[in-house]
């Protein structure tokens, strides 16, 4: 019990500690290489939940993250970015130390939120979603702070992976596998539009007035 | 009444012990560095020599120097000296094991390097207030990165005093904890950045550009300067002992197990410092030197993980 | 699961597997329409189907009310579709192969839609979202301009973002499930969480309603998480745009309520109905602002449907039989006037060319027909007698007031404050000099007329076993 519990926060610890790596790297290539290493520590902690819940058919969701998130995709994003030329540094709207220490407040937060709320859950479940939490939150920080199509792909793609260690860490869940196969379907798409429209930069920002002017529609 | 006199012997004997291990630690560095970049290197004992050497000659102070300028070697040797023999070496429950909490500790590290910062100023030379103002950067980024690894190991082990802490994970059954993990990533590279090695200064050079340490003690010569490395030395005997007694305390001699189990744990100790030392070699060699405007980020690094450590020993105490 | 449920998920879906293969696009777009009409009868036919929950689906007042609506929008707008994607060819926006694909995606989105719609399953309901939101990305970018590539782009991650975090809140109910019902399917099961959802963890279910609301809200269109709407609006093909207005954003409010629906059964959680109240006033307040600032025709409306949906949720927000039944007929309404109006719009800008005011004068003396019909349109969106909109605004306005004063006076100010400038931008375009260029357009006036002729005659007079239905629907949302 004790041992699978260390396990599982091992790999769920270091999959945090790849989303704060992304928040630092300042390149796509390191980037993607970055959340190639996340993938890969989800699949291992999807492969261990299914273990330990004996849950044999979550292997396929882990397999499903090795191979398309973990090696598949990276590696067709990197050719991509080497095409366009878009290897060179990302614009970033706030720096790396604000990055930093909003992530800890974040991380922070959902662990209060979540250990507070779920006291009555098993150990798995707590652990998990509280780590899935604050990843998805990273990922959302870095969505945010990134003003790249490539690197925004990434930070859902990492967005997702803390879902998909949500949902398997939540025992005996239906549907988990289903879910990851749509997201799969998802990502595929998202890589698809780059790879079609070669969306370079996105723009600017989500902000709508920002937008309104590009279409005419100003004041 | 014995039992008290065996305790203070040893705590004696630990006290002696870090003076004489200190400038061999240093030795072993540059020997180990030396046979990496394929030359051959001053023997281990050259840093004795150069002690020996430095305390025989003439110290000259500049003329507006003031007193602080002049006692500041030695209290920063003495805090030095102080934080070495207060890290659990060879065993625990020594005579003054009461007083080795990590808080004091952090307390006197930092005590040292203010002082030394100030006399880096004293003079008033440009490189002296330089060396001080980055040593300041750095120390403001590294100190809240180091409490916040021993609050880490603190939590996880409920005290603050590092023979207890040490005595809790020789006592557990060894577990894979990342929040351990992270922690000694985080302390890894406040040391580097306390003892000023590579990447966040080089130690063996005095390049105007990028010196932080030795700029500040540029001005130091004779006994004064044998002082502060012998000080600088003892600081990384401190951290390699502090890595030894927190992160693998395995073979350290439990508290009241008498002075036949001591030279068990004195070898074990020693071993440790040793490869440390060598590791430390191996690291500076193969790593080049950061850019200071870089250094926030590197230090960043340090502060983020202890943070996530301490992070996720919550989460591991409140789940478990 | 019965047949009629069978039929309406999977007239579509299969609909769209063959529509890809069938070459020749006015083929699909005759099939596209036989496809909904069939779709739209197994929805009718759920009237009569015996209503009851299953593990993946359910059938009960309220979903059958949202098919209904779901597959007569998803019909007219097919056979709008069909001849205003012809004019598309004939200017050369859009390539033969792509109108293809475009009647299938149509079919699937609908499949999708319906999917959401009929499912128990929290699960299958989160994944029915997903694949229409996808079908719809994919759509809203079809045209392969810059801007629409941007548009879809936006959606495509402000879209997923919201439903990566409705996912995170349905994982969360399934745990709060979990403890009161075991594990495994029960516990993502609505109606079994809905029973009980008294012994459900409070706590887990007041974070789970947070991600809820945020993720299914930007679905929804709710201010501050609108900011994908006026562009995916605007840049995509007009049908679609009916269809987002119409249709997407009700699914997204359906599924909202019916995780309203558990928050407000158990005890200890908080109340939802005021968090829907603020978030409904401020949407409708915001967007009746912004309805000012407004250059291009579907932005406009595209804000104006922000406008209503934040009504719209204010009215559930208010919930009691009432305000419950004011707020289905008020989507009802909307949904239909909104897809009358895109129709209208859609031939508007073909006939000047252009999507922008400015250069949109006089449609009266060049297009009389198309005039009429965009005017009727506006003049119901905008709440005036005698259409039905009046009679849903009226009846949230007097529920309101009658226990708010207060908030029934804001709601009433910012419907007035959308009102004038609905009004203002209407006569604009209608009257004075027309504007070059001008050509003609052979609109199919029948989707329009048939939506404005629901509405109206919903204003006049609706039938009892309608209001009937109606009532029962909003005493079930509680």
């Amino acid at each position: 019990m004790f041992a699978a519990y260390d396990i599982a926060h091992l790999l769920a610890g270091l999959m945090l500690v790849t989303g704060f790596a992304m928040l630092y790297q300042d390149r796509i290539s390191a980037v993607l290489t970055t959340f190639a290493v996340q993938a890969i520590l989800l699949s291992c902690a999807v492969a261990w939940q299914a273990v330990a819940q004996n849950r044999p058919h979550l292997f396929i969701t882990a397999a499903l993250a090795l191979g398309l998130k973990g090696l598949v995709i990276p590696y067709a994003l990197r050719r991509m970015v080497l095409k366009l030329g878009m290897h060179r540094e990302v614009e970033q709207v706030v720096g790396v130390a604000k990055a930093f220490i909003l992530g800890l407040c974040l991380t922070a937060l959902s662990f209060m939120l979540v250990l507070r709320v779920t006291v009555k859950a098993d150990v798995f479940t707590r652990e998990g979603l509280a780590m899935a939490l604050a990843i998805i939150l990273i990922a959302l920080l870095m969505m945010i702070t990134r003003r790249n199509a490539v690197t925004q792909i990434v930070g859902f793609m990492s967005l997702e992976n803390g879902l998909i260690l949500a949902a398997t860490g939540a025992r005996g869940m239906p549907l988990v596998v289903e879910v990851s196969v749509a997201f799969s379907v998802l990502i595929a798409l998202f890589v698809f539009g780059v790879f079609v429209f070669r969306i370079r930069e996105r723009f600017d920002s989500v902000d709508i007035e920002a937008l309104d002017q590009v279409r005419g529609d100003q004041r | 009444m014995r039992d008290t006199i065996i305790l203070l012997a040893g705590q004696f004997a630990q006290m002696m012990l870090v003076l004489l291990i200190a400038p061999l630690i240093t030795g072993i560095i540059r020997r180990v560095k030396a046979r990496f970049m394929r030359r051959k290197g001053a023997p281990v004992w050259q840093p004795y020599v150069d002690l020996s050497k430095l305390l025989r000659k003439e110290s000259v102070i500049a003329e507006n120097a003031s007193w602080l300028f002049r006692s500041a070697p030695y209290a920063v040797f003495a805090f030095a000296w102080v934080a070495a023999a207060l890290v659990p070496s060879f065993a625990a429950g020594l005579m003054f094991n009461w007083a080795a909490d990590v808080v004091a500790l952090v307390a006197l590290l930092g005590a040292g390097r203010a002082i030394l910062a100030l006399a880096g100023m004293d003079i008033g030379t440009s490189f002296g207030g330089i060396g001080s103002s980055r040593e300041m950067m750095i120390a403001t980024l590294a100190e809240p990165a180091l409490l916040l690894v021993f609050l880490t190991l603190a939590l996880m082990a409920g005290s603050t005093r590092l023979p207890e802490i040490a005595g809790h994970f020789i006592s557990t059954p060894p577990t894979v904890r990342i929040s351990l993990a992270l922690a000694l990533v985080a302390f890894v590279i406040v040391a580097l950045a306390e003892n000023a090695r590579i990447p966040v200064d080089n130690p063996a050079t005095h390049l105007e550009l990028t010196m932080v340490h030795e700029a500040m003690v540029l001005e130091y010569s004779g006994r004064h300067l044998a002082m502060i490395e012998f000080a600088a030395q003892l600081k990384i005997v401190t951290y390699l002992a502090l890595i030894a007694c927190l992160f693998v305390p395995w073979g350290m001699a439990p508290a009241n197990a008498g002075p036949f189990a001591w030279f068990a744990g004195l070898l074990a100790w020693a071993s440790k410092l040793c490869l440390g030392a060598v590791l430390l070699g191996a690291w500076e060699v193969s790593i080049a030197k950061m850019r200071v405007f870089r250094l926030p980020d590197f230090l960043g690094i340090a502060f983020v993980f202890a943070f996530l450590a301490i992070l996720m020993a919550f989460v591991t105490r409140a789940v478990l | 699961m019965n047949l009629s449920i069978a039929l309406v998920i999977a007239i579509p879906l299969v609909g769209a597997a063959i529509l890809a293969l069938v070459p020749g696009y006015r083929i699909s777009a005759a099939g596209n329409v036989l496809a909904m009409l069939a779709t739209f009868a197994a929805g009718v036919s759920l009237i009569f189907a015996p209503k009851g929950a299953s593990d993946y689906f359910i059938l009960d007042e309220v979903n059958i009310l949202f098919i209904i609506l779901n597959t007569l929008v998803g019909l007219t707008t097919s056979v709008f579709s069909a001849s205003y994607i012809g004019h598309e060819i004939e200017t050369g926006k859009l390539t033969p192969t792509l109108v293809r694909f475009y009647h299938a995606m149509f079919l699937g989105m609908m499949g999708a839609m319906n999917l959401a719609l009929t499912a128990n399953n929290i699960g299958l309901l989160w994944v029915g979202l997903e694949l229409a939101t996808l079908i719809t990305v994919v759509m809203v970018g079809i045209y392969r301009t810059p801007a629409a590539i941007e548009a879809a782009w936006k959606y495509f991650i402000l879209g997923s973002v919201g439903i990566s975090l409705a996912f995170f809140g349905t994982i969360l109910i399934y745990l709060a499930g979990q403890a009161a019902l075991g594990e495994g399917l029960p516990a993502m099961t609505w109606s079994k969480l809905l029973e009980s959802a008294a012994q459900l963890d409070p706590a887990l279910v007041n974070l789970a309603f947070v991600f809820l609301l945020v993720g299914y809200g930007t679905k929804i269109g709710l201010a501050p998480m609108h900011a994908w709407l006026p562009d995916a609006h605007s840049e995509g093909p007009t049908p679609i745009s009916a269809v987002l207005s119409g249709l997407l954003l009700n699914i997204a409010l359906y599924a909202l309520l019916r995780f309203k629906m558990i928050a407000a059964a158990n005890p200890g959680a908080i109340n939802p109905g005021p968090i829907l109240v603020v978030m409904g006033l401020v949407s409708l307040i915001f967007a009746a602002f912004m309805l000012y600032m407004r250059r291009d025709i579907k932005r406009l409306f595209a804000y104006s449907s922000i406008e209503h949906m934040g009504l719209i949720t204010f009215a559930f927000g208010m919930g009691g039989p009432l305000a419950n039944f004011a707020g289905l007929l008020h989507m009802a309404m909307h949904s239909l006037t909104k897809s009358a109006i895109f129709f209208a719009v859609g031939h508007v800008a073909q006939a000047k060319g252009t999507q922008r005011m400015e250069d949109i004068r006089g449609l009266s003396v060049s297009h009389p027909g198309l005039a009429i019909g965009l005017a009727a349109g506006v003049i119901a969106i905008a709440g005036l007698p005698p259409f039905g909109v009046f009679m849903s605004e009226f009846l949230i306005l007097t529920t309101t007031f009658a226990r708010q004063p207060w908030l029934a006076v804001l709601v009433a100010f910012g419907l007035l404050v959308g009102f004038g400038a609905l009004l203002w931008r209407l006569q604009e375009m209608i009257f004075g000099e027309p504007s070059e260029p001008s050509h003609k357009v052979e609109a199919s006036y029948a989707p329009l007329l048939v939506h404005l002729a629901l509405v109206l005659m919903a204003g006049l007079y609706l039938p009892g076993p309608v209001v009937t239905w109606f009532t029962r629907a909003a005493e079930l949302l509680k």
